[in-house]
This record gives C-alpha cells, sequence and structure tokens, in this order.
C-alpha cells in the first residue's frame, strides 16, 4: 500500500501559515476526505480548510471519527484521517486508535494542541495526547513549529501504512498553526533513520518450506488479515489451485479467500466452524499467512494442532514464536513470499485429506439453524443468510461486536477482499456505524449495510445524523434480541444464567430513525426480512431496520476460553439453541408487536 | 485468556545485555520504558547517554528473558521509529562495567585499613572527611558485591550505584548507522513444538 503522493510542479516556496500547511501536505498525500469536530486548539487548521479541496464530515463524537477513518482505511486501503482538538476531542479518539492499533489500521490522527507557551501549564483542554496514546499508536509526534508540520505529516503516512500498518497521532499546537513559515510541498520520499520496515525473506528458508509443504499429508493454509493488506488473494489462490491444500480464515482474514471457492473452509476459532477447527488440529502442517494466532484463535495453546509443523508468514518479526512455536518463519510481505513460493511448490496428493474434511463439513451442516423448518420465529442466522442472497454477496457489511458479529461470518459469504469491516482484535462495541459511514466515503457507489446488535448500536448511535447531514446512503440492521447476547450467552454457559445486567431496553429504533429524518422498518417475522431488506434496498434515503429476533439464541459451536480447539459447544440437533424456546426471561424487553 | 499463557513452557531465564542506539530526542526514554510495562518486561539495569555522534543516544539494559522472549525484545524494540539499532550483547564477548560510590564510615586511625581494600579491589578513594572515606569501584557486579561485603563491617554512610554500561571486545564499533538485520527467529532445529 503506497501512499498516493500526488506528483505536482514544484511551486516556490511563500510565506505559508501552518494552518494550511496542514490540508496542503494532506492534499498533495492524497487526502479528499477528512472526519472530525472542530475545537478551540484546532481552530486555526478548520479556518484554513476552505481553501483547500477536502470534504470534512462533521461526527457527532470523536471516536465516531476515528472509526470512521478506520471503516475507511479497510474499505479504500489508503490513511484514513481523523482530526480533533486538544484535550477531550483528542481523548475521546482514544478508544478508535486503540482499534486500528490492534487491527493494524493505517490511520493518522490529527489534534490540536495548546499553545507551545502553555504546555505543561494545565492550560483549558490541555491533554498530554502523546503520552495518552503512547500504548496505542505505532508512533506519534508534537509539532510546536509551523516549518516541521508538513514533515511530520509526510512522516505520519510512511509509518502509517509501510510495514504493519497503524494508527499515527500527529498533534499540532495552536501556535504552530497561526505562525507563518516559508513553505512548498517537497516530495521527497521520507526516511527515517531507525525505520527499517521491510525484510527480504531468505532464500533456504523458501527452499525449506517447500519442502515442508511438499512432505505434507494434512496441510491447512490460513488467510490473515496480511492478505487482503498485502493484496495476496490472487497469489494465494495459485497456491491453493496448484497445491489443493484447503484455506481457513481468521476473523480479519475473510474475504482474502473467495468463501464460495471449493477449497475455502470457512472461520477458525472460537466461534469458528467446527470442521474448520477438527481439520487445524488434525492437521500435519499448518502454513499461516498474515496472521498472529490470537488467543481467540487458537484455543488452548499447551493442545494447539500439536501433530503440525508450522510456516509462519508474516511481516511482523516480533510476532513470531509469540504465541505459537513455529518451526519456520518466512518474514516479509505475503504477497512477496507467496510469489517466491507458488513457482517452486509441486501438486501433492491431498485427496484422502481432503474426503475427511469433506465428512466432518456434512456433520456440522445437520445441525445448521438456517436449514430448520420455519417455526414462526425470527432468528439472526435467518436475517444475515437472507441479507447475503438478497445482495447477492455483494454488499459491503460493516458489523459491529458480539453475537451478530459471529454469525455474520457464519452465514454472510464473502467473495471479495475489503467487504467485511469488522472490529477484530479489541472488539470495540460502537463500531460499526461510524465505521459504515466511512467505509461509504471510501466507495461511494457500493452497497453499504451495518449489522449491529441492540447494545452496541446505541453506543455510537448519534451518528445517525451525520448520515442524514452527509445525505449519504447507509443501511442498519439491528439484530435486537433484548440482550447484550454475547455476555448473556456466556452467563448462560459460564454463569448459571444468572443474566446480570444484560437484559437492555432499547428505544424504538423505528421512530429513533425516523427522528433522525431516515426511514425506520421493524421485521418480527422471517417473510418480514425479504420485504424490508428489498423496501431498503430500493429506498432512496437510509433505512434502519428492526429486527427482532429470538432473545435467548446462542452462537454455535463455541470453544470455551482455554479449552481445546476442538471441544467445542455444539448447536443441541434438533434444537434452536436458546434454553427454553417457549419462554422468553427477558423481563424489561418489549415484544416485537407495535404498540 | 490468562490460562493459555500459563500453559506455554518457559525456558531457562537468562540474563541477557541489550545495546541500543537511540534518537536524542525527549521522549524517546519514555517511549522504550512505555514498552518494556507494556509487554511486561522487568528491566534488571538501564543506563542512557549521550555518545560521541550529535543526536544519537546509546543504551544499555539488561533483562532475564529465555532465547526467545530475548528475540522478541529486539524485534519489538526494532520496530520503534526513534530505535536506530538494537543488539543482543550477552553471547558476544564484551566490556560489562557498573560504577558505584560507597561512603564508608571510619575513623582516622582505621583509615588505612580501608585504603588497602581500594588498593586490592583496584578501586579508588575520592573523598575523605573526618569521619568518612568515599570510595570509588568500577567492575562488573561481582567485584562491586565484594568491594561492598568488604566494606560493610566498617559501616556504610550510603552508597549509589550506576545502571550496567556494555561494548563489545575487538576492533569492530557498533555504530548507530549500521544496517542492523531484524532479530532473527529461532531456526527450525532449535524451535520447541
Amino acid at each position: 500500500m503506497e501512499s498516493a503522493i500526488n506528483p505536482t510542479p514544484s511551486t516556490d516556496p511563500k510565506e505559508t501559515p501552518g494552518s494550511e500547511i496542514i490540508w496542503d501536505t494532506l492534499v498533495h498525500l492524497g487526502v479528499t476526505t477528512v472526519f472530525g469536530y472542530p475545537g478551540g486548539a484546532i481552530m486555526p487548521a478548520y479556518d484554513s480548510m476552505i481553501k483547500f479541496p477536502i470534504h470534512h464530515v462533521l461526527v457527532r463524537h470523536e471516536q465516531g471519527a476515528a472509526h470512521m477513518a478506520d471503516g475507511y482505511a479497510r474499505v479504500s486501503g489508503h490513511v484514513g484521517v481523523c482530526v480533533a482538538t486538544s484535550g477531550p476531542g483528542a481523548t475521546n479518539l482514544v478508544t478508535g486508535i486503540a482499534n486500528a492499533m490492534l487491527d493494524g489500521i493505517p490511520m493518522v490522527a490529527v489534534t490540536g494542541q495548546v499553545a507551545s507557551s502553555l504546555i505543561g501549564s494545565d492550560a483549558f483542554q490541555e491533554t498530554d495526547i502523546t503520552g495518552v496514546t503512547l500504548p496505542i499508536t505505532k508512533h506519534n509526534v508534537v509539532v510546536d513549529r509551523a516549518e516541521d508540520i508538513s514533515q511530520a505529516l509526510k512522516e505520519a503516512f510512511y509509518i502509517a501504512t509501510s510495514g504493519r500498518p497503524g494508527p499515527v497521532v500527529v498533534d499540532i499546537t495552536k501556535d504552530a498553526q497561526q505562525t507563518t513559515c516559508l513553505y512548498a510541498f517537497d516530495d521527497t520520499p521520507v526516511q527515517l533513520p531507525g525505520y527499517r520496515p521491510e525484510y527480504e525473506t531468505a532464500e533456504d528458508d523458501i527452499e525449506q518450506a517447500v519442502r515442508m509443504i511438499e512432505a505434507a499429508e494434512r496441510p491447512v493454509l490460513f488467510c490473515g488479515h496480511g492478505v487482503i493488506r498485502s493484496e495476496a488473494g490472487d497469489i494465494l489462490r495459485q497456491l491453493v489451485e496448484k497445491t489443493g491444500i484447503p484455506v481457513a480464515s481468521t476473523l480479519l482474514g475473510l474475504g482474502g479467500f473467495p468463501a464460495s471457492h471449493p477449497r475455502a473452509l470457512g472461520m477458525m476459532g472460537m466461534h469458528g466452524e467446527a470442521w474448520v477447527n477438527r481439520t487445524i488440529q488434525d492437521s500435519d502442517l499448518i502454513i499461516a499467512v498474515g496472521m498472529r494466532f490470537d488467543d481467540r484463535v487458537t484455543g488452548n495453546l499447551k493442545t494447539y494442532a500439536r501433530g503440525a509443523k508450522k510456516i509462519h508468514i508474516e511481516l511482523d518479526p516480533a510476532e513470531i514464536n509469540k504465541n505459537v512455536p513455529v518451526d519456520l518463519a518466512l518474514i516479509g510481505d505475503a504477497k512477496k513470499v507467496l510469489a517466491e513460493l507458488v513457482p517452486r511448490v509441486r501438486a501433492g496428493s491431498i485427496e484422502p485429506w481432503l474426503n475427511t474434511i469433506d465428512q466432518l463439513r456434512g456433520q456440522t451442516a445437520v445441525i445448521d439453524i438456517k436449514d430448520l423448518p420455519d417455526h414462526g420465529k425470527l432468528y439472526a442466522a435467518h436475517v444475515i443468510h437472507d441479507l447475503w442472497k438478497l445482495t447477492d454477496g455483494k454488499a459491503i457489511i460493516v458489523t459491529d461486536v458480539g453475537q451478530h458479529q459471529m454469525w455474520e461470518t457464519q452465514y454472510y459469504k464473502h467473495d471479495y477482499p475489503r467487504r467485511l469491516v469488522t472490529s477484530g482484535g479489541l472488539g470495540t462495541m460502537g463500531f460499526a456505524l461510524p465505521a459504515a459511514i466511512g467505509a461509504k466515503f471510501a466507495d461511494k457507489e457500493a452497497e453499504v449495510w451495518v449489522i449491529a446488535g441492540d447494545g452496541g448500536f446505541q453506543m455510537t448511535a448519534a451518528e445517525l445524523t451525520t448520515i442524514a447531514q452527509e445525505g449519504i446512503k447507509v443501511n442498519v440492521a439491528i439484530i435486537n434480541n433484548g440482550f447484550l447476547g454475547m455476555v448473556r450467552q456466556w452467563q448462560q454457559f459460564f454463569y448459571e444464567r444468572r443474566y446480570v445486567a444484560t437484559p437492555m431496553k432499547s428505544p424504538d429504533f423505528v421512530k429513533l430513525a425516523e427522528a433522525h429524518g431516515l426511514v425506520g422498518l421493524r421485521a418480527t417475522t422471517r417473510k418480514e426480512v425479504k420485504e424490508c431488506v428489498e423496501q431498503a434496498r430500493s429506498c432512496e434515503n437510509s433505512v434502519v431496520i428492526d429486527f427482532r429476533v429470538v432473545q435467548e439464541d446462542s452462537v454455535f459451536p463455541m470453544v470455551p476460553t482455554g479449552a481445546d480447539l476442538a471441544d467445542m459447544i455444539r448447536r443441541p440437533e434438533g434444537s434452536t439453541g436458546g434454553p427454553s424456546e417457549a419462554q422468553d426471561h427477558n423481563p424489561i424487553y418489549e415484544t416485537g408487536a407495535d404498540k | 485468556m490468562n490460562d493459555s499463557t500459563e500453559t506455554t513452557v518457559k525456558a531457562a531465564l537468562q540474563l541477557h545485555t541489550f545495546v541500543a542506539y537511540v534518537e536524542d530526542k525527549p521522549g524517546v526514554l519514555n517511549r522504550i520504558a512505555s514498552l518494556f510495562r507494556r509487554r511486561n518486561y522487568n528491566i534488571i539495569s538501564l543506563n542512557v547517554g549521550r555518545t560521541h555522534e550529535p543526536g544519537v543516544s546509546r543504551m544499555t539494559f539488561q533483562m532475564d528473558a529465555d532465547a526467545d522472549g530475548a528475540r522478541r525484545i529486539e524485534a519489538n524494540l526494532y520496530k520503534m521509529v526513534n530505535v536506530l539499532s538494537i543488539e543482543d550483547i550477552t553471547h558476544t564477548q564484551s566490556v560489562v562495567r557498573d560504577l558505584a560510590l560507597i561512603k564508608v564510615l571510619v575513623a582516622p586511625g582505621r583509615r588505612g585499613e580501608v585504603l588497602d581494600l581500594v588498593e586490592i579491589f583496584r578501586a579508588s578513594a575520592v573523598d575523605v572527611s573526618p569521619t568518612t572515606v568515599t570510595v570509588e569501584v568500577t567492575g562488573d557486579r561481582g567485584k562491586i558485591q565484594g568491594m561492598l561485603a568488604s566494606l560493610r563491617p566498617f559501616g556504610i554512610v550510603e552508597m549509589v550505584q550506576t545502571g550496567t554500561v556494555a561494548m563489545c571486545r575487538g576492533p569492530q564499533g557498533r555504530a548507530a548507522e549500521v544496517a542492523h538485520r531484524p532479530p532473527a527467529p529461532q531456526s527450525s532445529s532449535e524451535a520447541k513444538i
């Protein structure tokens, strides 16, 4: 992912205020859209913004700005930019920055800072935001002179996009924005003395990988986020088609390898499909591409894939042997490493292994909820499966965090990269709605759907107004079960169904949508799913659909924390999952019947 | 998932000495200290100071780690933008030194005994008062412990010790600008399954 530096004829330097240098530099770096919120310490920059071809999206809370920049980056592959003032403006970005850090998202946050003469004096709206964000940024910097602004932003973009991407905070004092200096954009590439993000893979290691692949009888490939980041989907597919090796995905790797490909297994891990986890546990070789063996992926490390040799293709040397010791590490960009491997590997014979996996897959399908007869109740699985069918699997789906997120991975099959936007590492509730706005700005032609739970949606629901103000089309599917569903599920499984602080009352989402100038719909039966989705797709305005689903459904299968990966809690055969289908236990939930 | 980390087989811990060149800028020490805290690394000794090159500081720090842990400490530090180079010199022939100042209570009549000890340890007396002698001793940690043990019977008024500094032996310099390869992961023969 190269940062797109616009080649422009070099102009003569002229006296320019720092506030203009910010935007001029951003425009040269290819920025067209920023997400932000003004305030005292960033006002000079805002005042200069109108002179530049930059579209500013006014958010309702700075957390939204950070998530929008994040969603923008995930869909476009370019840096997402958010802007906030000092103090509370900057601290409100923190959750969004931490989210981008854990998922390796290229983001630059520009924050205003009090005047340099006031730093350290506990001035109004002063926060040491570089101190606060030190552990959750790839890098950060305070700029207190107008002449340093352009270079700092260029470096920020370079650091954010190179190697393993991540967020960079550029904190610019008010006086640096206000003073002038001689300036012309300098497009010489950034060179940082201590920062070398690219590595070459050793020839011997490639040869060893080829030997390991050829010797394997039960190999499996892992497709992680790195495949999408380095655009390695095509070369991964060539490797699969040459060798026949099946592919399991991490949550963030979904779409990196087409879900409809006959060798695609699906998602691995805590809520991965049973056959996928079983395949991993029974394999004799794992080729992990661009992933980091997160604890949600491995289950108990002691019993994790004990019979498998492991090849780890990864950009970041600090990830090697962090959680899972590997036999061979190929450090480098996934696309480059795979391009070295593909011409050298030969087709092996793994038919018996593929047959075994097919049998495992067959067993699981029997207890899939979407195949159960319709008995009048609406399940999240129905909603998401039908949404996938009705959108032809081509929409950008932006999920929140929780049960609906896992059902999305199970029932919406992603064939294309950058079409699933989800908070993986940090698991940030409230991510979906703002991230979807960012996604829409990254691809204005795309059909964008939010899938959120009733809980997470309410965390950032104020951004509905942002949708209305911007006049953009983003549809919202609220999977409303009246509970904080994932926590409720854990309470059911591990805390003897003591539903503490999980029953949740929500506003009337239909009226809420209407209050924001959008369209609100409600579905309580499977038949209504189709009607609502079709209505939403044909409506010019953005539509919020309140899907009233079964309250106490759970995500199956599930690997309990710390358990062996193949030791899954399965959906009881013939059951729809709730502990008692006849009875709803939520005392404050309003049923789907309209008042 | 804390339980999973507990199940990781811990290899033998060993004292590792690292030398890092870092940019001499405000906040760089804080960044590095913050990384140690975030990754739960316990620093045994840390020394930072400027070098002959303008804008470049040199750090020596020591931590207990197993071989792979040490490699990841190196890799994590190497990712920091302000770190110019980092090297684990534990298994390299090097000069490793601490410096201690020890103020000893000593009556004028017994000063000779203290000065004899100073001579034996090749330390030096750097300050004398009617009731005390201040000893400066340089060496590895063992030598400083030995000096301390020998002086303790006289009565120690106070002492202060620097962090360890280290430099590899031989003609080669470890220049900050030398392109540094990323720490190589352990080869397959060493990998533990």
